[in-house]
């Protein structure tokens, strides 16, 4: 017993030394001044002289704070987007009983699982033909195609867990069916919809494919394309300022989550399982 | 009657706007490959059908034959792979003496973070000559290692980055199922004697099944499909060696501009996809998972 517990930790603290390290590496990383990172010998564990320079190169001589704004314009006005439209597709195949919606609560769940990667070659004609390229238009038109789905099947599942009585109540006292939603369902499934949201904001803030093939000037483009095509250039890498971008850029999403962790986990048991 | 066609009349109004987006920004997309990759279609250009030529091309193709391989590869080894450390980190969380729900958190990491952010972090560490696992192995007196300059350590570290990425969503996942156990069965089972391994096996191995099946199914979708992790730290190379169907696609269709063999390569992820989602759902009917 003893011995097995010991065992334990020890993988734990191997488990966590794998999770954390690149994002040890990337702090460490940016807090360097090229000498020391350009020199060999030096400790990559610990930083001797540390400075902040990568960061202000980074903010000064970069467009990040464009691409932080881009990211940001996206991804709220996506989440709205795709959460208006979801939690009225959740409620009609979750609680009113019309022609076709067996079959496009199925359909939902398939559409949910056609990754972005199946699309964005036949996508990038649509857009073009729209003449969305470069343009935020064309990722605030695209990303709640893989936000619905997700966030559909997820609080279909939610408003099904509900008590129905308090809506018929509501009914017979007359409300229509958009008031109880409003005034009653969507008060009841504030949990789920703050998961939902949650869900939402981490798909849309790190999307790739999309906005690499949609957008090509520097000016329009996301965080994620932003630091990965404009501080990696060919062979040359800008180390410094780069794992400072990727840090900058992971930082919403860390605040957002450890304010929402169970939010986070219920979403990913109730997504994936059920 | 009349309240039937109202509650029609609605349930359709509802569901009209996300059918609106999906339809014309999933299902015409998907119909629209199926089309361009009979064509020879290039970007700014409508081109003709051309029948299965793309698709002779692409298997006659021996980068396209590697990314096959490469596809298939990745996804098995690190599917497993991410199944097992996942499964142990559950079993482990699951019997702690203390409540650990910072560590669950801080364990989810990978998952949550966008990858491309984290692959960065990965992309300095292999780095061959600044990069901290070389700098280790160097300090040993080991000699340096091509992370992403040689086929087998690129392919090594894609797999790496893979499991480290995806492990958590097992993980969770499992911790979630061995939670939902009721308590009452272990202690059956150690009035009949058995020991921990016998525990497992007999006991709380059949009823993670149907978790597990999800799971893995989830995550062959997820690992076949992704692009970030091969384009951020290898971009396909060396020399084509380590491309997977979204980055080979990515090369063809819009780096080369072949629209018809772009879609035809990506299309090559849509069985899997089926294949998948009919499993799901069926487990999902079966089973009561919670």
């Amino acid at each position: 017993m003893r011995r097995s517990s010991f065992l334990n930790i020890i993988f734990i603290v191997i488990i966590l030394i794998f999770v954390l390290y690149p994002f040890y590496a990337m702090f460490i990383a940016s807090l360097k001044s090229p000498q020391e990172l350009y020199n060999i010998k030096a400790n990559p564990f610990c930083v001797q002289k540390p400075t902040l320079n990568n960061y202000i190169t980074l903010l000064r001589k970069t467009n990040f704070l464009h691409w932080f704004l881009n990211s940001t314009i996206v991804t709220i006005s996506t989440t709205i987007i795709s959460i208006t439209v979801s939690v009225l597709a959740a409620y009609a195949l979750a609680r009113l009983n019309f022609i076709g919606s067996k079959v496009l609560g199925v359909g939902i769940f398939i559409v949910y699982l056609v990754p972005q990667t199946l699309l964005f070659v036949s996508l990038s004609r649509v857009i073009n033909s729209l003449n969305l390229s470069n343009s935020l238009w064309s990722l605030i038109f695209t990303y709640p195609t893989f936000q619905i789905p997700f966030s559909t099947w997820l609080l279909m599942g939610y408003f099904r867990s509900l008590p129905r009585e308090v809506e018929e109540a509501a009914e017979v006292d007359g409300a229509s069916k958009l008031k109880t939603l409003l005034k009653i369902v969507i008060p009841m499934a504030f949990p789920a919809i703050i998961t939902v949201t949650l869900f939402c904001f981490v798909l849309s803030w790190g999307e790739m494919i999309y906005a690499l093939t949609f957008i090509s000037e520097s000016l329009k483009q996301t965080l994620s394309v932003g630091t990965t095509t404009e501080l990696i250039r060919g062979d040359m890498f800008y180390w410094g300022p780069l794992m400072a971008g990727g840090l900058l850029s992971a930082l919403p999403v860390v605040l957002a989550f450890s304010f929402l962790v169970d939010y986070y986990v219920s979403g990913l048991s109730a997504g994936a399982i059920k | 009657m009349r309240r039937k066609l109202r509650e029609n009349l609605i349930g359709f109004s509802f569901i009209l706007p996300s059918l609106i987006i999906i339809f014309s920004l999933v299902t015409i997309p998907l119909i629209m490959s199926f089309y361009l990759c009979f064509t020879d279609s290039q970007i700014g250009k409508l081109g003709r059908f051309i029948g299965i030529s793309n698709f002779k091309l692409l298997l006659e193709n021996s980068v396209f034959q590697i990314t096959i391989y490469n596809s298939l590869l990745f996804t098995f080894i690190s599917v497993i792979l991410k199944l097992l450390i996942g499964l142990g980190t559950a079993l482990i969380l699951y019997n702690l003496k203390f409540s650990g729900k910072s560590l669950r958190a801080i364990i989810l990491l990978p998952w949550v973070i966008p990858s491309v952010f984290g692959i960065l972090g990965w992309l300095w560490i292999l780095d061959p000559l600044y990069g901290s696992l070389n700098w280790i192995f160097q300090y040993f007196g080991f000699s340096k290692i091509p992370w992403l300059s040689s086929i087998f350590w690129a392919r090594f570290s894609i797999i790496l980055v893979n499991t480290w990425r995806g492990f958590p969503f097992f993980a969770i996942g499992f911790l979630g199922a061995l939670v939902g156990i009721p308590k009452e069965i272990y202690e059956a089972a150690s009035i009949d004697g058995t020991n921990s391994f016998q525990k497992f096996w007999f006991v709380t191995f059949p009823l993670l099944k149907p978790t597990l099946l999800v799971l893995t199914l989830f995550s062959i979708v997820m690992t076949i499909s992704d692009f970030s992790i091969v384009y951020i730290l290898t971009r396909g190379g060396p020399v084509n060696s380590t491309h997977v169907f979204a980055t080979l696609a990515y090369q063809f269709g819009l780096s080369g501009g072949q629209i018809g063999i772009g879609a035809a390569i990506s299309l090559f992820m849509f069985p899997f996809l089926i294949f998948s989602a009919i499993f799901i759902l069926r487990i999902i009917s079966k089973e009561e998972i919670y």
